[in-house]
């Protein structure tokens, strides 16, 4: 792969929160961007007395995540609380699941039709559900270290998805969090919006260095709150070259050292070491004796499994097959998301051609919703509005170019293809009368005529140009066919 | 007899009949907690206007004509771990000292639908944690039938007040016999049901998986009836059990016929009191005499009782009281720590530190000790997950012994009740107040104590009857059959 003097291992720890309506152990609202403890309740603050109560959707929403990354589902899995001290953390503990995850031995196929990233399985370790703690906001101006602590936060229901460390360089990491991304959204799962911290990323980094005396492993390192896919690849590729220099200079190996937790600064580029306090945790974790276990049926595995739907890898090998269009555009749909590949199913349905459908959805529709920052959801032509149009560029009835021009005032106007060609004076031409238009050139420019009997096809571009100044709305196609076949008259 | 020390049976009875009203019978409660309280120290709060008021609007409907609850203008006191919507909640803790919670717990709205007049909020250990009721941030309360000495604990403002008449019926909670221990040294009944069967919604916690909240009144027939009132399943407690209530004030009065009552060997070992050795035995032979088989038992695994409970209760604990840390409610140091907070702490686990060691009494910091260090790691599979194994295995022994009897019936403590400062500096010997009632905790099953006798000195011993889970009925037809044969529930104690 590389001639690096060393194997990068990755594995990362994904922490993404579900898209329920309400809390994980409580009724209190998820909604993002409340003001500060307007969500809470006497449950999910902790209050003494409250008991959780665990939220069924949460549940069912995590076993949809753990059954489409093929994991093993517990037939019982119970609570256990994860005892530590922080202000953000109401209860002094974090309600979570130790020894007995709801699933765990999958797998997730990493995607990349460029090729830069082969393609493979990387396994999954375990996923779990847990609560998500509150924010600390420090403010510490005026001299004075004053924090306040927002709780809506807290009780939030968090899938937590450790990968086994099978990623061997940044470009896999990245992909692999792109396809769990795309798979969770496809899902319904979470919304795994980064910016608003649905979906969290931590790093488990260490190297293979290879020695004359075989391959030898440096300390791993957790590097915390990567909260962006390009910051992971970037802080990866840091880290490995960072741990390659250490090991360089102070040989230590694994097991030489505890392992280490580090920051990720995305401004100046480089991981940062944080305090070591966290290191030592002894979280004390014992089973929650306020929440009874829960039991899943294999029954329910199955109805689970049944509902998923299409993943996003089945539905780019269905348009590979069925729509003929190559691996690469397949997936550039697909990553659109899956209300973009209906909108795409319907239109090429409807207009008998997948890869002209793919084309202008990739070209065309893409970048007017881009422009006008719309979701496909938002879009103001229906899939048999745009599919008319289309049908009328295979027909030859309006060129490649001019539908460009018809395709923008369609959207414009909301008109369909017919209305905004006719206000473009776009019309049909009678073959007749491109045959007579083309001989009148022919006859008009014997120097053409020439150069074409002599075999000079480029000479037919002049004509071809004289003909759309006659009339616009010339197919600039057939000008040329007929004036390469009529050109023998002369 | 003066009114308060009716029963609530009969209490309820007067109310129906017009010979007094709710108005009245609040009143008596209250003035019998005013005239003797300070002495008692039952009461931690007593809510004399609000259950005036309320008492006033349950006499209005029912001269209406109107709907009348269960309880319908009956005193009612509440051990102070219950939270109450608006009043102050403070498990006897000066860390909780002005907690005033915004909900109330389950078993309040339940009484509160009853139309029961809640009088106030009862002393107990804090956070429920001792047997004498001295462990109160607050205050000691005394034994009715002796000042000199404790009401046993952790429940002993619940069983005082109603040994003293100063309420018919009170609302305990039992972790590892707080309800019975007290109950059977103030000379009460006192019922701690299956686990799950009453919602522990609103029970500020002590071990969770131990924890139940139950009954004290004079008689079975009351505890029946308040039992009743606060059983079944709570959507807001996953651990509380959804199958339907019986009518248990109305099946207690049903005698049980051949009734097989076992007696654990291992219960008459050394260390019981001659006492109430032959106070038990003789309840026994009332059981004999009223039709009963005995049979020998055996609990194997009952001498590992007192140990596991002290590894698992202090473990929960040391987790559930781990949200008192000065950040969200309750106290906070009021001292600036930025001089004692180390470099590697910093100001923050120093305020957390300064405000614990402030607010928690001894023996609460104890337990949390005892729990955090038998959770850590190294230590859990040895301490924590052992526990757990003999805990399944005192559950088994119950299983087997319910096989050959109904009922089991034995001591509730090994001695009546003991002088004020005692025990105190010995908590091992504090401890072992709990042998004989901590297995059914473990065990998850229901137990009861009654009167059975009085010792040389006046002081009531307590009979206790074991039944399996969920048979509340059989426990309080049982010890209802008991009362209808004897009298010991009748006496009171001179104030
Ligand atoms: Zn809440």
């Amino acid at each position: 792969m590389s001639d690096a003097p060393y194997d990068i291992i990755i594995g990362l720890e994904v922490h993404v929160q579900l898209q329920t309506q309400s809390k994980l152990f409580c009724g209190c609202s998820t909604k993002f961007a409340a003001p500060p403890n307007t969500q809470t309740c006497p449950i999910c603050i902790g209050m003494p007395g409250t008991l959780p109560v665990m939220n069924h959707r949460a549940f069912q929403l995590a076993l949809r995540a753990a059954v489409a990354l093929n994991c093993e589902i517990a037939p019982f899995t119970k609570w256990d609380r994860k005892n530590y001290y922080y202000p953000d953390l109401p209860k002094g503990y974090q309600i979570s699941q130790y020894d007995l995850p709801f699933s765990q031995h999958g797998w997730l196929e990493i995607y990349d039709p460029k090729g830069k990233v082969e393609h493979k399985r990387v396994g999954i370790t375990r996923a779990h559900l847990e609560e998500d703690a509150g924010k600390s906001m420090h403010d510490e101006h005026a001299g004075k270290a004053d924090s306040k602590i927002d709780l809506n936060r807290a009780g939030t229901p968090l899938v937590e998805i450790v990968s086994e460390p099978d990623m061997r360089s940044p470009a896999e990491a990245k992909a692999y969090l792109t396809e769990l991304k795309l798979l969770l959204t496809y899902l319904g799962v979470s919304d795994c919006n980064m910016q608003e911290g649905s979906l969290r990323v931590d790093a488990n980094i260490n190297l293979h260095v290879h020695t004359p005396a075989g391959k030898v492993p440096t300390p791993i390192v957790e590097v915390k709150n990567v909260n962006s896919f390009r910051a992971v690849e970037r802080a990866m590729a840091y880290e490995a070259q960072r741990q390659y220099d250490a090991w360089q200079e102070t040989g230590k190996r694994l097991g030489d050292v505890p392992k280490t937790t580090r920051g990720w600064d995305d401004v100046n580029n480089v991981t940062y070491e944080q305090r070591h306090k966290e290191e030592s945790s002894d979280y004390r974790y014992f089973p929650d004796p306020d929440l009874v276990p829960v039991r899943v049926s294999e029954a329910e595995v199955e109805h689970v499994r049944a509902s998923l739907g299409e993943l996003p890898s089945q539905l780019r090998e269905r348009l590979e097959r069925e729509q003929g269009i190559t691996t690469y555009d397949a997936d550039v749909l697909v990553n659109q998301g899956r209300e973009l590949v209906d909108y795409y199913l319907a239109l090429a349905t409807a207009c008998g051609d997948g890869k002209q459908a793919s084309n202008w959805m990739q070209q065309d529709v893409l970048r007017t919703l881009n422009e006008t920052s719309r979701t496909i959801g938002q879009f103001n032509l229906t899939p048999a509005t745009l599919a008319d149009l289309l049908r009328r560029v295979s027909a030859g009835e309006v060129a490649t170019s001019r539908a460009r021009d018809v395709f923008a005032r369609m959207v414009e106007r909301s008109e369909s293809a017919a209305e905004a060609m006719q206000a473009l004076g776009i019309e049909r031409i009678d073959e007749s009368e491109l045959v007579a238009m083309c001989r009148e050139l022919l006859a008009a420019n014997p120097k053409i005529v020439a150069d074409l009997k002599e075999g000079k096809q480029q000479a037919a571009g002049a004509l071809v140009g004289q003909a759309k100044k006659r009339n616009p709305n010339v197919n600039p196609g057939r000008v040329r066919e007929l004036c390469l076949e009529l050109a023998a008259e002369f | 007899m003066s009114l308060v020390e009716l029963t609530a049976t009969e209490m309820l009875a007067g109310l129906e009949a017009g010979q007094f009203t709710s108005v009245e019978l609040t009143q008596a409660c209250l003035a019998q907690i005013q005239q003797h309280d300070g002495r008692i120290g039952a009461f931690l709060k007593v809510l004399g206007d609000a259950a005036l008021e309320r008492a006033a609007e349950i006499d209005a409907r029912r001269r209406r004509g109107g709907p009348v609850g269960r309880l319908g203008g009956v005193p009612v006191a509440v051990k102070d771990l219950l939270c109450t919507r608006g009043v102050t909640t403070t498990c006897a803790s000066r860390m909780l000292e002005g907690f005033v919670p915004p909900y109330n717990a389950t078993v309040i709205d339940r009484l509160h639908a009853a139309d029961a007049v809640i009088v106030g909020k009862t002393n107990l250990d804090e956070f429920a944690m001792g047997g004498s009721t001295e462990n109160s941030a607050f205050q000691k309360t005394r034994n009715p039938w002796d000042v000199e000495r404790t009401p046993g604990g952790s429940s002993g403002g619940a069983a005082a007040c109603v040994a003293a008449s100063m309420a018919p019926l009170s609302i305990g909670t039992d972790t590892g016999g707080s309800i019975r221990q007290p109950a059977g040294l103030c000379g009460v009944t006192g019922l701690k049901p299956t686990y799950g069967r009453v919602s522990r919604f609103g029970l500020v916690a002590f071990a969770s998986s131990l924890d139940q909240i139950g009954p004290l009144a004079h008689t079975a027939e009351d505890a029946a009836l308040l039992l009743e009132v606060i059983a079944g399943h709570d959507p807001l407690d996953s651990t509380s059990v959804d199958r339907p209530v019986p009518a248990y004030s109305q099946t207690v009065r049903q005698p049980l016929a051949g009734l097989r009552v076992g007696l654990v060997r291992e219960h008459f070992a050394a260390g019981l009191d001659a006492d109430v050795e032959r106070a038990v035995r003789d309840a026994v032979r009332v059981y004999e005499s009223l039709g009963a088989k005995v049979h020998e038992v055996s609990l194997p695994h009952s001498k590992y009782c007192v140990a596991t409970y002290y590894i698992i209760a202090p473990c929960e604990a040391s987790s559930n009281l781990a949200r008192y840390d000065g950040v969200h409610y309750g106290y906070r140091t009021a001292t600036d720590v930025t001089a004692e907070a180390t470099d590697d702490e910093g100001a923050l686990v120093a305020m957390y530190r300064r405000s614990r060691a402030e607010a928690l009494g001894p023996e609460v910091k104890r337990r949390i000790m005892l729990g955090t260090y038998a959770l850590s790691a190294g230590y859990y599979d040895a301490y924590y997950l052992k526990a757990l194994k003999v805990r399944r295995l005192i559950r088994q022994d119950f299983d087997r012994a319910f096989e050959q009897v109904d009922l089991i019936a034995g001591p509730v403590t090994t001695s009546c009740a003991f002088k004020i400062g005692e025990k105190v500096d010995d908590p091992l010997a504090m401890y072992l107040v709990d042998l004989y009632t901590v297995s059914a905790n473990l065990a998850g099953i229901g137990g009861l104590a009654l009167p059975c006798g009085y010792n040389a000195q006046g002081l009531p011993i307590g009979l206790q009857l074991q039944a399996p889970p969920f048979e509340e009925e059989r426990l309080l037809r049982a010890a209802h059959m008991f009362q209808q044969a004897t009298d010991w529930h009748r006496r009171r104690p001179a104030l």
